[in-house]
């Protein structure tokens, strides 16, 4: 029992992904492994594939090539097995995309009843919790247009939360919000962090990813090009690309 | 005016409940063969996308009248099951009216964002539990006043049936001419009927925009 690790498979691994849109590779070549309650933050300059690799992971983007496994199973094509793994893992997407239809507590309980079976109740009790967590609960009962878009994006949050994921997918979860709106973002996030969730995280938010990340993923056109602590990212970049990256964003 | 409508009400009678017989026969089968187009030309199959719009491209393009003039002519030397004019009649109204259902259906369905769906798939919901839940819920809303003026034109449109030996209400004018009573008259009974006839219709629009409408 001396190292664990070798024991439980890693909760992601991507092998030898390949994508592309049309003739345009979007992925090449990607290898990347996350283990239990690690903490990956992508970054890379728009169009290098960041958010396409986030999305492959619970095949809202199929890949061309290459093998995709969660917690060691791998992702099943289209159906009820892929609709089952779908629900252990849970996505954060930039618009938000909260059901419009449906009030805030109608959207973070609707999951939990028709997939995990939930008595209607229960699933609404648990769904109030949730939003009392990320400090939204006095919006329950109103409809997404009504809230700002940081409220929306907690809420969000929430939802995903609501179906127990093993994993937390953020696809750009702040890069729609107000400059006021992300720090409350950033919180929720910071939180589950703290609590011991394994997330994959695409962002732009450097603060975040040095405080909160365990690796730092570094993309450019299709490929991962560095995979380091952030420490080691920030200071002293291996790649010229990924210099080249930072001397853009942290001379302003 | 009055005497008219009284002396002439066997005709009246026969004639309006026709057209209501029609409406609703074609108006049910129109909304069924309508929406199952739009299924397929929103479906990920190549070929039901073709089908469909084919479909729609010939069917919307054709007058009404060719469309009965096939049932009433064509049809009889098909050597299919042989059935009544009045079953033919409902027959061209569903295959006319339907490419226009499957638009305003496949219009309400490409209004509803993508981001939609695919929050609903990566939360483990099935693609039938997506669309019904999820899609059509927020499609029927914005499909509502457009797929009232189908229905509204398909009622008028009935009154094609008459040229082909239905007795509904189109029919009445040239009858009450026989009988020697005044057709102005009676085109405006007619009139009068047709609009009592749209106001379901219409108050079955506004009860339903309104429950369904809410800010977003």
């Amino acid at each position: 029992m001396s190292s664990p690790a070798k024991a439980t498979p890693p909760m992601i691994r991507l092998v030898g992904v390949h994508k592309r849109f049309g003739s345009q590779p979007v992925l090449k070549d990607i290898n990347l492994e996350i283990n239990r309650g690690e903490v990956v933050v992508v970054l890379g300059p728009s169009g290098a594939g960041k958010s396409t690799l986030c999305r492959t992971i619970n095949r809202l983007e199929p890949i061309d090539a290459g093998r995709i496994e969660i917690d060691g199973v791998a992702l099943p094509a289209e159906g009820r097995a892929l609709a089952r793994l779908r629900a252990d893992v849970g996505i954060v997407f930039q618009q938000f995309n909260l059901f419009a239809h449906k009030t805030i507590v109608q959207n973070v309980a609707l999951a939990p009843v028709l997939v995990r079976k939930l008595g209607k109740a229960d699933a609404r009790q648990a769904a109030m919790q949730l939003l009392a967590r990320v400090g939204i609960s006095d919006q329950a009962d109103k409809y997404p247009a009504q809230l700002s878009g940081g409220q929306q994006q907690r809420a969000a949050i929430a939802r995903a939360l609501a179906m127990r994921p093993k994993v937390m997918l953020f696809d750009e979860p702040t890069s729609a919000l107000d400059p006021e709106m992300v720090q409350e973002v950033l919180d929720v996030m910071t939180s589950l962090v703290q609590e011991g969730m394994t997330m994959l995280v695409v962002t732009h938010e450097m603060g975040f990813a040095r405080r909160a990340a365990d690796r730092v993923v570094f993309m450019s056109v299709g490929e991962i090009v560095e995979d380091s602590p952030p420490d080691q990212f920030f200071t002293a970049p291996r790649s010229d690309r990924a210099k080249d990256f930072l001397g853009k964003i942290l001379t302003h | 005016m009055i005497e008219l409508l009284v002396d002439n009400r066997d005709l009246f009678l026969t004639g309006f409940r026709n057209t209501i017989l029609l409406f609703l026969l074609a108006g049910i089968g129109a909304l069924v063969v309508g929406t199952l187009l739009a299924a397929m030309r929103v479906s990920p199959v190549p070929v039901l996308r073709l089908l469909g719009g084919g479909y729609v491209n010939i069917f919307r393009n054709t007058p009404l009248t060719l469309v009965f003039f096939f049932f009433a002519f064509a049809y009889p030397r098909l050597d299919l099951l042989d059935v009544s004019f009045f079953t033919r009649a409902v027959l061209a109204l569903i295959v006319y009216t339907a490419a226009f259902v499957c638009e305003v259906v496949r219009s309400g369905i490409n209004t509803v964002d993508v981001g939609q769906a695919e929050a609903s798939r990566a939360l483990g919901l099935t693609f039938t539990q997506t669309l019904t839940t999820i899609v059509v819920p927020q499609a029927i809303r914005s499909v509502v006043p457009p797929l009232t003026s189908v229905l509204n034109a398909l009622l008028k449109n009935t009154t094609v049936a008459a040229g082909f030996a239905v007795a509904e209400a189109g029919q009445i004018t040239p009858t009450l001419s026989e009988r020697g009573a005044s057709v102005l008259i009676g085109m405006v009974w007619i009139a009068i009927g047709f609009l009592i006839l749209v106001i379901p219709l219409t108050a079955t629009q506004r009860t339903l925009e309104k429950r369904w409408s809410v800010a977003r």
